[in-house]
């Protein structure tokens, strides 16, 4: 009887709970982040893991500090692309860095890495560029801030795999001609200033070979030194 | 030892009134923060990631493209050496401190209305606000409109100077709600035909409101046949103005802008007066007999393929019967604003999406996802046709050319 009397509070807490879910969902769009971010679904999946356009990114696992830096700069127009532009216009700060920590919290596994069609001179390229760099061009090495394992670091560096080739060249293109700037001092301006168009061709060629690592996850702040000083990532 | 305490006395004295008139003068730069905001100066004066009122936002026009002025305290750049005299003339009667014509993109032939005490504590906001060093730019208007003197002829036909005057035959808050839809809230720059920002050429076009440049048809406020509120309930009415949800609709594209940035902080009263007004205005008019350009076979097979589309991408969350899941997700049957002889909105809706403004009252809204990508102009005018015609609604069928023609319009 005693042993019973919780187990009787506990079904009709769960009913009554239960109850509520039913009474909201009949008359009330769910109260959850996921339901609040099918404007952005269609074009970067479910749970961000990115959808078959080539060009609309993975947002799944990425630092929140990142994400809600993305999210300010399209809301301001200063990163241009006028379907997000708009959407986010009148959206405010707190809003905004909820849905970046609702999108870095989903972990859906990242992609297969897609069958490279460029030479195997050229993935050779980029592989040396991105782990080594160049130091007569002033080229720093993309693991020097995007982590030995391309993972990234927490806030503001992101991960660089999972990402298609077509995307990583075209944010890179549109560095180098100011179509996408982050906060000062703009490191990531400074490293595309100096790729030519091989350049860029290789290193993202590359990058989109690579296979997931044991832990996705970006390391955290601090674990390593930037080369030099970058807005985005505080120190 | 007398004269000391009469002068600590009389320090004492001057202390308090210098008190007093801080008070004073704090409580007028609070009132005009709160009239700047009911005339959303900001939409205008603050470009994006710029300094609060320093200028410099582009207004693109038919005629070419204005950069509004930097109205900060400055006294070179902005309007640091301006009177109250100055500034009222500028709101009043739409002249610069020297006699000169302004370009009526700012909304003074609505501004005119305002009264002079209202004016000062606006300038009085404005004088406390951070001075910015920012030259203003100049317009690039194209010849001829760039000589001001043109603006004579405008102003002859449009404009109408003058201060607000209360109608005795209605209530005070009537009459307070009047003066803030006429004056300070410039609802009828976007609201009316006659267009400031363009002119009359554009809009002729596509008969009512449609705001140039932008492509948005900003409803008439007095037919109940689109945002006329006639038989909306006043909750209903305050709900979308204060915090851009309400159980009859949404707002979006350029009122999204209006109620982010100003209607949102009106406070109660000043909400409910409006609501008041603008459920005075509205004239009842019968719903016109449906008349489509389309012929009935082309409209048919277009509704059916509507159906199809509406069912696997719009009622997960408007409903199967248009009754969505208000507010939040808004219904589309008898929704005014998809039934509108223009049906530039319903179509943008679909192409582009949106959210709601996040407002003190809904600050995280739901969003729509943008169909452009997803959907062929056939298909976008399928459903749009299908929405505007199912579960009693009253609007006509759309071409799939109308629903093209709209993919290139302006985001921004
Ligand atoms: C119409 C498709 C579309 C929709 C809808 C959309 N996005 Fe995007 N999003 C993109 C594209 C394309 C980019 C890359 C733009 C560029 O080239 O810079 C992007 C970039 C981003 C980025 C930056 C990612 C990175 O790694 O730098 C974030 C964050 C983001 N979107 C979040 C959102 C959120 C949140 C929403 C919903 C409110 C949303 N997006 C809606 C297409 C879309
Ligand atoms: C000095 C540090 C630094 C170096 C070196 C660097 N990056 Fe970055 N990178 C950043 C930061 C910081 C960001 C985030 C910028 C922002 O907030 O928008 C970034 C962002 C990016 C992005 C955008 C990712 C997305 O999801 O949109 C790409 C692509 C990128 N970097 C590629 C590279 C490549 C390729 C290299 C090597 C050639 C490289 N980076 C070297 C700091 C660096
Ligand atoms: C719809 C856009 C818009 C809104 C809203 C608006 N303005 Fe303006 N304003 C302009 C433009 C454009 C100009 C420049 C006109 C010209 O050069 O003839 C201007 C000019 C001015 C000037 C003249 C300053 C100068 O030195 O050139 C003042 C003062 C001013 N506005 C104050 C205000 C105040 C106060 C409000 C709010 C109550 C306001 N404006 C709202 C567009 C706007
Ligand atoms: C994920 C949920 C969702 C889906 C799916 C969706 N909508 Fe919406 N719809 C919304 C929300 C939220 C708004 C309010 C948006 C705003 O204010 O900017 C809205 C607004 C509208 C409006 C304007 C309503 C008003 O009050 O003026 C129309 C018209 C509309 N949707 C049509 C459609 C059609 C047609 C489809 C399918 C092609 C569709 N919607 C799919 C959520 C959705
Ligand atoms: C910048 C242009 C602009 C200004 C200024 C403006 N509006 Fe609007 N308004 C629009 C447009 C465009 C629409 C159609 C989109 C929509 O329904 O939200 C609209 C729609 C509306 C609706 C109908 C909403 C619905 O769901 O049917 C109401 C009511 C309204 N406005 C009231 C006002 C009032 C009151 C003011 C002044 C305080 C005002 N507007 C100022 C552009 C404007």
């Amino acid at each position: 009887m005693f042993a019973r009397y919780p187990a009787l509070a506990f079904a009709i807490a769960t009913l009554a709970a239960m109850d509520g879910a039913a009474a909201q969902t009949a008359n009330q769009p769910p109260d959850t982040m996921a339901a609040r971010v099918e404007a952005c679904t269609p074009c970067h999946g479910n749970k961000g893991e990115g959808t078959n356009d080539v060009y609309f990114p993975r947002l799944a696992g990425k630092p929140a500090g990142y994400l809600y830096n993305q999210l300010l700069a399209f809301r301001s127009g200063r990163r241009k692309y006028p379907p997000m532009n708009y959407l986010l216009e009148f959206l405010p700060d707190p809003y905004l860095e909820a849905m970046a920590a609702y999108f870095a919290s989903e972990h859906p596994p990242l992609p297969q890495p897609a069958p490279s069609e460029v030479s195997k001179e050229v993935l050779a390229q980029g592989e040396l560029l991105a782990t080594s760099g160049d130091a007569d061009r002033s080229i720093p090495a993309c693991v020097s801030c995007h982590g030995p394992g391309l993972t990234g670091m927490q806030p503001g560096i992101p991960g660089l795999l999972g990402l298609r080739a077509a995307y990583v060249s075209a944010q890179l293109g549109a560095w180098r001609y100011g179509n996408r700037t982050a906060k000062a001092p703009d490191c990531m301006q400074l490293v595309a200033g100096h790729l030519t168009e091989a350049d860029v061709t290789a290193v993202a060629a590359w990058l989109a070979t690579r296979p997931a690592p044991a832990n996705p996850a970006p390391v955290p702040k601090g674990t390593y030194a930037l080369p030099f000083g970058c807005g985005s990532q505080p120190n | 030892m007398g004269s000391k305490l009469s002068i600590t006395l009389l320090a004492l004295a001057a202390l308090t009134t210098a008190a007093q008139a801080q008070d004073k003068n704090s409580d007028v730069v609070a009132r005009g923060e709160y009239l700047a905001r009911a005339g959303d100066c900001t939409a205008c004066h603050t470009a994006a990631e710029g300094h609060l009122f320093a200028g410099g936002r582009a207004m693109p026009t038919p005629f070419g493209t204005l950069y509004t002025s930097n109205i900060t305290p400055d006294p070179a750049t902005g309007i640091g050496k301006w009177s109250a005299d100055d500034f009222y003339k500028t709101m009043h009667s739409g002249r610069f401190p020297d006699g000169g014509l302004i370009y009526p993109a700012m909304p003074f032939a609505s501004y005119t209305k305002v009264t002079r005490a209202d004016s000062d504590a606006i300038f009085a906001y404005l004088r406390s606000i951070p001075p910015v060093i920012q030259k203003n730019k100049p317009h690039e208007l194209r010849f001829p409109y760039d000589n001001r003197q043109l603006i004579l002829g405008w102003r002859t036909l449009y404009f109408r100077e003058g201060e607000f005057k209360p109608d005795p035959a209605k209530s005070a808050e009537w009459n307070r709600g009047a003066y803030l839809v006429e004056g300070l809230g410039h609802c009828s720059m976007c609201h009316s035909p006659i267009n400031a920002l363009g002119g009359t050429s554009q809009s002729d076009a596509f008969k009512g409101g449609l705001i140039p440049m932008q492509n948005w048809y900003a409803p008439s406020l007095t037919s109940n046949r689109e945002a006329g509120l006639g038989d909306w309930s006043i909750k209903d009415i305050t709900d979308l103005l204060q915090t851009g949800v309400s159980m009859r609709g949404v707002v979006y594209g350029p009122m999204a802008e209006v109620v982010h940035n100003s209607l949102q902080y009106l406070d109660d009263a000043d909400t409910r007066a409006m609501a008041v007004y603008l459920k005075g205005i509205s004239e009842p008019s019968p719903p016109p007999p449906p008349s489509s350009t389309l012929p009935t076979t082309e409209s048919s097979l277009l509704i059916s393929l509507g159906k199809s589309v509406y069912d696997k991408s719009c009622a997960s969350c408007h409903g199967t019967q248009g009754e969505g899941k208000p507010p939040h997700w808004p219904p589309l049957a008898n929704n005014q604003s998809i039934e509108m002889q223009s049906a530039v909105n319903p179509i943008r809706m679909v192409l582009n999406g949106g959210y709601p403004p996040g407002t003190k009252g809904n600050p995280m809204p739901y969003g729509m996802p943008p169909f452009a990508g997803l959907l062929s102009d056939n298909e976008v005018a399928a459903v749009v046709s299908y929405i505007r015609t199912a579960w009693g609604n009253r609007g006509t069928p759309v071409s799939a050319r109308e629903a093209n023609e709209l993919r290139s319009a302006p985001l921004h």
